[in-house]
């Protein structure tokens, strides 16, 4: 065997997890458009109810939830989509590489690029809200543990529609049921938290739920893009 | 015994087994349905506190539980599927997700149509179990969806598979977070499952009822896995030789 094609695992999840990155970055429409969705629709919200400041801060963590959510969904077949049409995929799945550790880096890339963006620009809305800032401080904590999970899920829903065309609405549709003990304590950790309850709880859940997705997702996802591609 | 489930996962003779069975399912379930919708509906006394309108529970709880029940059925088969590669079993998965599916619904309104005079409303967000069976039911038909998407029949089975079981493994996690959830709603709590015993005059027509219905989805999921092993199999020579027979 030649020495040069000998690359440790871990090097090879770097770097696809660099080279994920920067093909994110070099494509900023990919990310901004889902962005742009998000901003939009969450603040075209208040046009559509009541605008009192109690009605505002009482919805807008669910409002600002469900619509994260959304938005997340339409760049979940980003994962893996570009990779599978100029044929980069074959190639990572024939590799001699974990395949894995590869999906995980991928995932990863894939937060970097898309959840934090949104996590960034979720205290704006949470202001446009009438949010206290200490909630909008939970309201990132319970994102940044939400959106992971909502990548890890994701990239299994993304893989097994690798096979169909315009699979957007469809891996949405399979993944949101599985995705809704993530919407409720998302969402009503903060509730609770407006309401004077600790927020420790819901950390507690959004935190274990990332735990338990890392161990199932990457290992369902490879398994479902050997069976698409083949 | 090992022979026996050998055999068993060879459509051949499945479909012969099957085709034996399914009367005798057919003819046991409806006595055992004619019997528990008789005495739950006429003879079994009316409930003190609900009156007449708890005998919708003959049909609410068995299709409550045969919608669990197919859930876990369709799980069991896809592993057998995605682990033994047999083929049956990705078939049983295919025929019992509709019926899943209706079951559940079945449920859903049944549930309702008991919430009316009940709580006062058709939809009561703070019971946990009518909204996970909700869920139960957007689960099911994500399956029947991603099923008709995949045109390659192959594919399909084994994807699908893997949805069902990330499903199933999160089923334990979506219930607990919709009771969590619905625990911080208040003044719904007031029909409770369990509360008061419930009388042998009742029980007995609801178990009739439980595996009356559970036999009747047997004879239907085999119906339904016939048809599936038929259309699969159209190619292969045995059906060939059975439709020639069947002509004569």
């Amino acid at each position: 065997m030649n020495k040069t094609s000998e690359l440790s695992a871990t090097k090879a999840t770097f770097a696809m997890f660099r080279r994920d990155c920067l093909h994110y970055f070099h494509k900023p429409s990919q990310i901004f458009n889902p962005l742009l969705f998000f901003f939009m629709v969450t603040a075209a919200i208040p046009f559509a109810i009541d605008t009192s400041e109690f009605q505002l801060s009482l919805l807008g963590p669910g409002l600002i939830w469900i619509m994260a959510i959304l938005s997340y969904m339409l760049t979940l077949n980003q994962l893996y989509s570009d990779d599978l049409m100029d044929g980069c995929l074959d190639y990572i799945v024939m590799s001699r590489q974990p395949l894995p550790l590869l999906i995980l880096a991928k995932i990863c890339a894939h937060w970097v690029a898309s959840g934090i963006p949104l996590i960034l620009i979720s205290p704006i809305l949470g202001m446009i809200f009438q949010m206290q800032v200490d909630t909008i401080l939970v309201m990132i904590v319970t994102l940044i543990f939400g959106t992971f999970a909502l990548s890890l899920l994701g990239s299994i829903g993304a893989s097994i529609t690798i096979s169909i065309n315009n699979s957007n609405i469809l891996t949405s549709l399979i993944i949101l049921p599985i995705a809704i003990p993530i919407l409720i304590f998302g969402a009503r950790t903060i509730v609770l938290y407006q309401t004077g309850i600790s927020a420790l709880s819901g950390f507690y859940f959004l935190s274990a739920y990332c735990m338990f997705a890392l161990s199932f997702a990457p290992y369902a996802s490879a398994s479902a893009i050997k069976i698409g591609l083949d | 015994m090992w022979l026996f489930f050998h055999k068993l996962a060879s459509p051949k003779y499945f479909y012969s087994i099957a085709t034996n069975f399914i009367p005798w399912l057919f003819v046991l379930g409806a006595i055992l349905m004619f019997f528990g919708i008789i005495n739950g509906l006429f003879f079994a006394p009316p409930d003190y506190q609900q009156g007449d309108a708890f005998r919708i529970i003959y049909v609410h709880v068995p299709s409550a539980y045969l919608s669990m029940m197919i859930y876990v059925l369709m799980a069991i088969t896809s592993i057998v599927g995605l682990v033994w590669r047999i083929k049956l079993a990705h078939a049983v998965t295919v025929s019992a997700a509709p019926i899943g599916a209706w079951f559940t619904l079945l449920a859903l309104i049944t549930g309702s149509i008991w919430g009316r005079p009940m709580w006062g409303t058709w939809w009561e967000w703070g019971d946990p179990r009518l909204t996970s069976e909700l869920l139960m039911l957007f689960l099911y038909l994500g399956y029947i969806a991603l099923r008709a998407a995949i045109p390659d029949n192959n594919k399909a089975d084994k994807l699908s598979s893997i949805l069902i079981l990330i499903g199933a493994i999160n089923i334990p996690i979506i219930h607990f977070s919709v009771e969590w959830w619905t625990s911080l709603h208040q003044g719904s709590t007031l029909l409770k499952s369990g509360g008061p015993a419930i009388a042998t005059s009742m029980l007995y027509p609801l178990l009739a009822m439980i595996f009356g219905l559970s036999i009747y989805f047997c004879g239907l999921l085999l119906t339904r896995i016939k048809a599936e092993v038929l259309n699969r199999e159209k190619h292969t020579r045995w059906i060939k030789e059975m439709i020639r027979k069947d002509a004569k």
